[in-house]
């Protein structure tokens, strides 16, 4: 069912590792998913998602990774019974979410982007009335609420305004809140965009902890970081559609290469893109921007020299050189032509 | 609800059911209970002042100071057939108040309907349920206006309560106002909350005949016709009926709008919610 979508349209990338079977239990999936929203004045009408196949096996963390726009939001929101599909189907557990949204949504958490807290309620009461919500006797929800006060150190926090609440912190409530149920699948929908370094570690801590625990998280993310460092699979998606589908490592080993050299030069970066490629050590370059990327086999010890060198012969005048592996980013940069955060 | 089969090994303790629903809807509730519990001192400020300072400065300073209001004959009566308006009045304010208020901040700013949003309920009953929880406060306020517009006044208030008509009309007035308040909450932005007074509250309330007989409109057949376009002349007649023997408009016109304005609010409103809710 994953989708397998090799972006034709920017040059020659190396096909992506195929995805293997689905093993395992499906617990999401997409099937043709598609939503269009209608252009506002007089714009033409935009496809968020297109097509989409999707499936998420139980257990798993899966990443959607993309830039803002590239439909990980709305994909998540047709899963969540907030976005209408204008076709396709969209599956969590048994239940077809467009046809039972109602029982959908017991299966389900989700974070959303922005802080959603209930501002007339204290952090206890909202993940115990949250819990009520789900069903959950008062004595029952209140244990679980306590629970997760102490398991996500917010246990001083419980009588708090959730308006004093750190951006790190709110959003360990939400985490929590999401979890209380029981869900079967947790939406973490940019789980730490706008937190800061330190709170964003204690956040994927919070996620692996869950993980380790068997719950399925899918999580759409534009840091290729997090989708690296958190997911089991990740699917990389612009313009909504999925371009490869496979883990991290499978993803950053379709580029082919083992050492991607960053270049700023004066001068046609085009020009000296062809220069390099003419030497042997080069397997392939991308020029995005002001930025020209080699790729090549093996590290780049005794590689550098040489290819300043004859980027000096020729003329060009290099003035910023970064030595990296590939990551998530060079094969967005592969398949898309541009960086994820342009 | 049909409740399809669903592997248990995917939902934890969660059981997916009928059931579920009904006590997600008394959960809601609760929430909106304890909300109001927690803003008790607010609650009870914005209900009583209005109508308080309305039947003190009309009820008690006007007669007092020998100014004069409905001519010498309606004077006698202004007291009495001012109370069952304000009561309406109070109803109506109510579910703009606590239900369309902060439902304009929660889809404007804050989100935090997102939540409740996810509950596992279809999206109408949490619609459905701002509509329950206006109504419940609305009655509330009722209650709490009913002895100052009695105990005020310097003139005498004779009250002849028929009980049928009030726990008809007095609980349909307040789902009328619940309705009300989801249909403004849906579809007002947060900069023009102000609007919502200015263009809505002070026109119903004014035109609404509350503090006059809309029998009385009979010298000015124009304006006696025109507000019969505003929910709260039927509130203010019905309450009318209800508690005093003051003329009032036939029986049949007052629930047959009653009705039909809280149906047709609640149709608009919890489309309005679902719009705002589902993309």
């Amino acid at each position: 069912m994953a989708s397998e979508a090799p972006n034709a349209a920017t040059g020659p990338p190396p096909a992506p590792s195929p995805v293997t079977a689905i093993t395992g239990t499906e617990v999401i999936r997409c099937i043709g998913l598609t939503k269009q929203f209608p252009g506002r004045g007089g714009a033409p009408s935009v496809k968020a998602v297109d097509n989409l196949d999707l499936a998420v096996r139980k257990g798993e963390i899966f990443g959607l990774l993309g830039p803002n726009g590239a439909g990980k939001t709305t994909t998540v929101g047709m899963l969540t019974t907030r976005v209408i599909p204008t076709s396709g189907q969209a599956i969590v557990g048994d239940i077809d979410v467009v046809a039972e949204p109602a029982l959908a949504k017991q299966l389900i958490g989700v974070v959303p982007q922005v802080n959603t807290l209930d501002r007339s309620l204290t952090v206890f009461e909202n993940l115990y009335f949250h819990g009520r919500y789900f069903g959950m006797g008062a004595k029952a929800s209140r244990a679980a609420a306590n629970e997760l006060l102490e398991r996500f150190k917010l246990r001083d926090r419980a009588k708090a305004d959730t308006l004093t609440l750190s951006g790190g912190m709110a959003q360990r409530v939400m985490v929590a809140r999401a979890i209380l149920h029981k869900p079967a699948i947790l939406f973490l929908d940019e789980p730490t965009a706008g937190l800061d370094p330190q709170s964003r570690i204690a956040l994927w801590e919070v996620v692996q902890d869950l993980h380790a625990q068997g719950q399925t998280i899918l999580l759409t993310t534009h840091y290729m970081e997090e989708a690296d460092q958190l997911c089991d699979r990740v699917a990389i998606m612009d313009h909504g559609k999925i371009l490869a589908l496979d883990t991290a490592d499978g993803l950053k080993g379709s580029i082919g290469a083992d050492t991607e050299i960053a270049l700023q030069a004066d001068g046609d970066l085009d020009a000296l893109a062809k220069l390099l490629e003419a030497g042997d050590t080069v397997t392939r370059t991308q020029v995005t921007g002001n930025v020209l990327r080699a790729y090549l086999r093996g590290s780049a010890h005794g590689a550098l020299p040489r290819l300043i060198a004859s980027a000096d012969d020729a003329g060009f005048s290099i003035t910023d050189v970064s030595v990296t592996e590939p990551t998530l980013e060079t094969v967005f940069i592969s398949l898309t032509g541009k960086e994820l955060r342009e | 609800m049909t409740t399809a089969a669903i592997d248990p090994s995917l939902s934890g303790t969660t059981t997916p059911s009928a059931s579920v629903q009904w006590s997600a809807f008394g959960a809601l509730l609760l929430r909106d209970a304890l909300v109001v519990w927690k803003t008790r001192w607010a609650f009870l400020l914005r209900t009583i002042m209005q109508p308080l300072l309305f039947v003190f400065v009309f009820g008690y300073v006007f007669p007092k100071i020998g100014q004069g209001i409905g001519g010498s004959a309606g004077q006698a009566q202004f007291s009495t057939l001012l109370g069952p308006g304000l009561i309406a009045v109070a109803i109506i304010f109510q579910g703009i108040q606590s239900v369309a208020l902060p439902m304009v901040q929660e889809f404007g700013y804050t989100r935090e309907i997102e939540d409740r949003v996810m509950a596992p309920v279809p999206v109408w009953a949490v619609g459905a349920e701002k509509i329950a929880s206006g109504a419940l406060q609305s009655l509330f306020a009722a209650f709490v206006v009913l002895p100052f517009v009695y105990l005020v006044p310097s003139t005498p208030v004779h009250f002849s309560f028929n009980w049928p008509v009030l726990i008809t009309i007095v609980p349909l007035s307040c789902l009328l106002a619940g309705a009300l308040g989801l249909t403004v909450g849906t579809r007002v932005e947060p900069r023009q909350v102000p609007l919502i007074f200015s263009v809505l509250v002070l026109p119903m309330t004014m035109l609404g005949a509350a503090y006059y007989p809309w029998t009385s409109l009979g010298a000015i057949p124009w304006l006696k016709a025109a507000v019969l376009i505003n929910p709260l002349v039927y509130m203010c007649e019905g309450m009318r009926m209800g508690m005093t023997n003051i003329p009032h408009m036939n029986a049949f016109a007052i629930y047959g709008a009653i009705i039909g304005f809280t149906v047709a609010l609640t149709w608009i409103g919890i489309g309005g919610f679902r719009n705002r809710v589902l993309t």
